[in-house]
């Protein structure tokens, strides 16, 4: 998180608080100042982080447990089988655990493909017509999902690929415009001057994109793939509306109706699954945000 | 593709603009194929459902402005999407926006911990999706639920939130602010970005934190601050997930929002022309009010280089 925590001062006024002795005002001041920082945000954070814990804490309890007022924090016993049996005995949460990897996956190698060429092209390549088709990008940024959903699925029911994976699969590797405009302004703040040097040696567009470019974009990649996990990890509406049979079914739509059937005698293996069900989406980005915290302050951009 | 450019031609017949314009189809060619079956394609054809009385079984017949009329005329339930749409979108919007403001200012100070903090404000932002929509039913419990344990701590009786006409779409709301990190983090990348000379300008004018804020702070990230209001106001109009496992739209009409009428319309009652029709409606909503920002925004944002 290097980019976040630069300094706010200038070396010069730094100089002068660090030679000042601790018990001058000023310094006295800072830490008044620190004190009422403190105050106003460790409550909140704390506040912010009890949800998850109480979502740990219940997916270890004993049924006896879990409808006690005022609750319970620790749970006693420790009932680890919660997680295997909340996995295994109700609905085949492995099927679906492979069924959601294997889409999440092909999509985030198609939307880094598809995107990339996309982004190099409106960020580097002159055109007619280039500034039309680029404001078509932006404009399908703003357009809501709901717009095209309808048409989509009738188009793809037209197709015959209801209760398949293909209306999940295929639209990914034909481009997001919200990880084109990303990647292209991370591609804009590359300096010409390499690629042109790569250019007046002879290299094609494609080899300057594969070998000076992408090297110099892993921050915005990484942003491209950890959005696209969670996007593709979380997305519920698309398996909802297409996908019937339980063989084929992912694990967003397949928590759901685990507790539709199961949930509210449940609560200590809903919070299990729930928490298995999350916990990818911590890791990934657990792993990924060093790269990926610079990638969106440098591109000003969520998701 | 004639280009009339008098560039030395290479030996495959191409001049290197020529050849840097094919390059730039080859390239977006994907992205341009899947426009245009997927994007742009649909637009036209939903525009051309919601002119008809399609349902996805029968036969469609064209009746003009016939669905427009009925939604804005004969149907309360769409008043009552759009009402509860504004409340929760005004809600989550100015609480996300200014807590995430609040907490991105507090964060950005060079102290021991922020960075601990930053994360742990963040990580609920990231967790998102079914799994926590389920999460928050569990805190919401009347009965044993965690919110209503804290309020019981500070002698507040908890309202049965979920299960309650009057603070379904409040608890919604409540649940969309655990997400302010994202806000928060574009936040202090702007804060960053202000110039540390503009605040001992600042200070050697004599100016009390207070000014500081309001006349350095605010113009100085209000292009930032103006981008989190647009893209969350976008979003919270789009509220889907939570209201499909969490309430689906009740108790009774409580809860429902624009985007699950118009899911039940299609998907439950295959009212495919009148969904299409409420989808356009919202995206004229949607660009209404980003139009109506963005010509607010002329009056308090403050962009440094008045030609960029």
């Amino acid at each position: 998180m290097d980019q976040v925590t630069t300094s706010s001062i200038s070396p010069v006024a730094e100089r002068v608080i660090r030679t000042a002795p601790w018990y001058k005002r000023r310094s006295t001041r800072r830490l008044a100042h620190a004190l009422l920082v403190y105050v106003l945000v460790v409550p909140g954070a704390i506040l912010f982080t009890i949800p998850l814990l109480w979502m740990l804490s219940t997916a270890l309890k004993d049924p006896k447990q879990i409808f006690v007022f005022p609750p319970q924090w620790l749970p006693n016993p420790v009932m680890w089988s919660n997680f295997p049996r909340g996995w295994n005995d109700f609905l085949p949460f492995n099927t679906f655990l492979v069924n959601s990897l294997i889409i999440t996956i092909s999509n985030i190698v198609g939307n880094l493909i598809s995107c990339s060429l996309a982004a190099f092209a409106f960020a580097r390549l002159r055109a007619r017509g280039k500034n039309f088709l680029f404001i078509l990008v932006l404009g399908t940024m703003l357009l809501p999902q709901e717009v095209t959903v309808i048409p989509q699925y009738v188009l793809f029911t037209r197709l015959g690929w209801n209760d398949s994976w293909l209306p999940l699969m295929v639209p990914p590797w034909f481009g997001w415009p919200f990880f084109i405009f990303l990647l292209r302004q991370f591609f804009m703040g590359i300096p010409r001057e390499l690629d042109e040097a790569a250019r007046l040696d002879g290299a094609s567009s494609w080899r300057i994109l594969w070998n000076v470019i992408l090297p110099l974009s892993k921050p915005a990649l990484a942003t491209v793939v950890i959005f696209g996990f969670i996007g593709n990890w979380n997305n519920f509406l698309y398996p909802l509306i297409y996908i019937r049979s339980m063989d084929k079914q992912v694990l967003a739509v397949a928590l759901n109706m685990f507790r539709g059937a199961y949930g509210n005698a449940n609560y200590q293996f809903m919070m299990a699954v729930s928490l298995l069900v999350l916990l990818p989406v911590l890791l990934v980005f657990f792993f990924g945000q060093r790269l990926f915290v610079r990638g969106i302050a440098l591109t000003g951009i969520k998701g | 593709m004639s280009a009339t450019t008098a560039s030395p031609r290479r030996n495959n017949g191409f001049s290197l603009r020529q050849r840097e314009e094919i390059d730039f189809y080859l390239f977006i060619g994907l992205w341009l194929i899947g426009f245009i079956l997927f994007t742009g394609g649909p637009i036209l054809a939903s525009l051309l459902f919601s002119f008809t009385n399609w349902t996805g079984l029968t036969t469609q017949e064209w009746i003009g402005l016939e669905n427009y009329r009925q939604l804005l005329f004969d149907d309360k339930l769409f008043w009552i999407a759009t009402r509860n749409t504004f409340f929760y979108s005004f809600g989550s919007v100015i609480l996300g926006t200014l807590g995430a403001l609040f907490v991105a200012i507090l964060l950005n100070q060079k102290l021991p911990g922020t960075t601990l903090m930053r994360v742990l404000y963040y990580i609920p932002s990231i967790a998102s999706g079914v799994a926590v929509s389920i999460l928050w039913i569990w805190l919401f419990n009347p009965q044993v639920g965690l919110v209503n344990y804290l309020l019981s701590l500070v002698g507040i009786p908890g309202p049965p939130w979920l299960a309650s006409q009057q603070w379904a779409l409040p608890a919604l709301i409540i649940k969309s602010t655990w997400a302010i990190g994202a806000n928060m983090i574009i936040l202090l990348a702007g804060l960053q970005a202000v110039p540390a000379s503009l605040y001992e300008a600042a200070k050697i004018d004599g100016a009390h934190p207070w000014d500081e804020f309001f006349n350095v702070t605010i113009p100085m990230i209000s292009p930032v601050l103006f981008y989190v209001l647009v893209i969350s106001t976008i979003a919270s109009f789009q509220i889907l997930t939570d209201v499909l496992v969490m309430t689906q739209g009740g108790p009774g009409t409580a809860t429902l929002v624009y985007v699950f009428y118009i899911y039940q319309n299609a998907f439950q009652y295959l009212k495919m022309g009148y969904a299409s029709a409420l989808a356009w409606i919202l995206f004229a909503i949607i660009l209404a009010l980003t139009l109506l920002q963005l010509w607010g925004s002329k009056k308090w944002v403050y962009y440094e280089d008045p030609g960029a």
